[in-house]
């Protein structure tokens, strides 16, 4: 074992590289976007961002972890849910409790982990939707939170989170953008650590991992819980944002599963890059088909079908079966310099 | 059997599916050190047993022990970190990630290996099982032969006390073979216990001092890989000749 030929491992590369500098002027240019955007465009950009977040979210448990959930409307819910009760009867500060709702997306994420992991693939994928259905239909029936009609935050709790309007929707901007930088670099780091070298290899082949060594049950639920906290704290800035909260719009399957997944698929499953490419996508299509009503949804699908005809790895696998580019390598490539007998 | 600590045993072990007994109160012990074949026909449980030692199977009755320690309960992948190393005979390669990156899983979590150990470990393993020029190929793009010798592989990388080998040198050449038998014979030489499962002998007996005949889930014959081949009940498995018609 001792005599071993030399090498290297070696993790960035010259796109990413190139990737991470782009990144670095986007980011730039996003941080400033209140003094340049308009309301609308701040908006859109909020939107954009908290799609991002979700979809970085649904990519980990999904596309690394092979938790194919069709239920994580149900962490949307609960964290704005969550939010909405705090800061209306618990007096907590609406940034401060979004936080909170992460914790509380979290707990509840426990026991319902418990259950749906009873599932396998397809009946692990209706399992979360039941549940996701359970706790809209649960949510609609405590009246102090407006029922099946909904309810509004207070306006001296919209006061309170900043002074006037213009300071609230860039506080709230921010707040987005720091959101989904971290839900990246977090998934980025993770997936780049010994734990990420685990979650890919469960996606793979989940018996082989545990016979490799990994704790296959931990891992996941471990990747189970910390994804619920995050989509909680997204769901409490989503309706931080929309000031108004209702059963089917905080548990809607359509709006935060449904685009979620298209986002992910279009671009690319289990890679970082891929949710990104999606959710451009994703929002150049609905701004192009805003005025076909019903039809958009319609579209949509016929869309998502025509890439996954083309590409079955989505646009970004697209991408990288011509050229060899990653922007976030989370690769370990092996670079043997000298081999025993050519020496 | 042998004079050496016995480091693997199974003990009146049973597994039924439904009414199909695939392992029927099988019992057997491994030495520190030794390599064991294991042979029989298609469907005779062989599988099983593996999946029974390894942990991805429960038993109905009997118990596991590995190292003096009841395992029977243990999950899988604590019996990987105990030492246990395994392939399997159909592959189950992460065919996302690179050789190289399959290894490292192994060494980083079954071998609990640092990174920079893991990387040691890994390139050692790539160079003696021959998989080093493709270190860097996605699994899932390789040759059946290839992903085979990647099972092996993998399975050192976690650095196992007992190598349990499932059907690895079906399909080979002659020659691939041959450099098969000698990356085994090192392991062993290494200090590796193996169980072997397979069903080209020649290659089997280069490397194993002990045989065993497993047929419906039984264990009905053992001991000199020589005087097992040429067993009554080994002649009525694989040649059909009833032992009856043979002395007539």
């Amino acid at each position: 074992m001792a005599d071993i030929p030399a090498y290297a491992v070696s993790r960035a590369t010259r796109s990413s590289r190139i990737g991470m500098a782009i990144g670095l002027i986007v980011l730039i240019i996003l941080a400033t976007a209140p003094w340049w955007a308009g309301r609308a465009d701040l908006r859109l950009l909020i939107e954009i961002f908290y799609y991002l977040a979700l979809a970085q979210l649904w990519n980990l448990l999904a596309g690394y972890t092979g938790l194919v959930s069709v239920g994580q409307q149900a962490f949307v819910g609960l964290g704005g849910y969550t939010l909405f009760a705090l800061a209306a009867f618990g007096g907590v500060n609406p940034l401060a409790a979004i936080a909170l709702a992460g914790v509380v997306a979290a707990i509840f994420a426990l026991p319902t982990a418990f259950l749906v992991f009873r599932l396998r693939g397809a009946y692990f994928a209706i399992g979360t939707w039941v549940v996701a259905e359970v706790y809209r239909l649960g949510f609609a029936q405590v009246s102090a939170l407006g029922g099946g009609s909904g309810m509004s935050l207070p306006a001296d709790v919209v006061r309170s989170i900043a002074d006037g309007r213009q300071a609230r929707e860039w506080l709230v901007y921010w707040v987005a953008l720091i959101i989904v930088l971290a839900a990246m670099a977090i998934v980025y780091a993770l997936l780049r650590s010994r734990q990420g070298l685990a979650l890919t290899a469960i996606r793979d082949s989940e018996p082989a991992s545990e016979s490799l060594g990994v704790n296959t049950y931990r891992t996941k639920l471990v990747i189970y819980i910390a994804v619920a906290f995050a989509t909680g704290l997204v769901g409490a800035l989503i309706f931080l944002q929309k000031l108004r909260i209702s059963p089917d719009a905080a548990f809607s399957v359509n709006d935060w599963t449904a685009f979620v997944i298209f986002i992910v698929v279009i671009g690319g499953i289990g890679r970082i890059e891929g949710p990104i490419i999606g959710v451009i996508v994703f929002f150049v299509l609905r701004e192009l088909f805003v005025d076909f009503g019903a039809w958009y949804l319609m579209l949509l699908g016929a869309v998502a079908v025509v890439i996954m005809l083309l590409a079955p790895r989505g646009l970004w696998g697209l991408l990288t079966d011509r050229w060899d580019i990653q922007l976030f390598p989370v690769r370990r490539a092996l670079v043997v310099k000298e081999t025993k007998d050519s020496g | 059997m042998t004079a050496a600590k016995t480091i693997l045993s199974m003990d009146m072990v049973s597994k039924s599916y439904g009414a199909l007994k695939v392992t029927d109160a099988l019992s057997l012990t491994l030495g520190e050190g030794e390599a064991l074949g294991v042979i029989g026909p298609n469907g005779a449980g062989k599988s099983t047993m593996f999946n029974l030692i390894a942990g991805g199977v429960a038993p109905d009755e009997g118990k596991v022990f590995f190292d003096g320690k009841d395992i029977t309960g243990m999950p899988p992948f604590e019996r990987c970190k105990a030492g246990i190393g395994r392939s399997y005979q159909i592959p189950h390669p992460f065919e996302g990630m690179t050789v190289f990156e399959n290894l490292l899983v192994g060494a980083r979590f079954g071998g609990d290996l640092s990174e920079a150990q893991a990387y040691d470990r890994c390139v050692a393993v790539l160079d003696q099982t021959g998989l080093l020029p493709k270190a860097n190929v996605r699994a899932g793009s390789l040759t059946l032969l290839e992903r085979k010798r990647l099972e092996m592989a993998r399975a050192l990388s976690t650095n196992p006390r007992v190598l349990l080998l499932d059907e690895i040198a079906g399909g080979l050449t002659e020659q691939e073979c041959h450099s098969l038998v000698e990356t085994i014979q090192q392991i062993h030489a290494s200090g590796t216990s193996i169980i072997w499962i397979e069903h080209i002998v020649h290659a089997l007996v280069a490397v194993v001092s002990r045989l065993i005949v497993i047929n419906f889930g039984a264990k009905i014959e053992e001991g000199e890989p020589k005087a097992v081949m040429e067993s009554a009940a080994v002649r009525e498995i694989y040649m059909g000749i009833e032992v009856d018609d043979a002395a007539a």
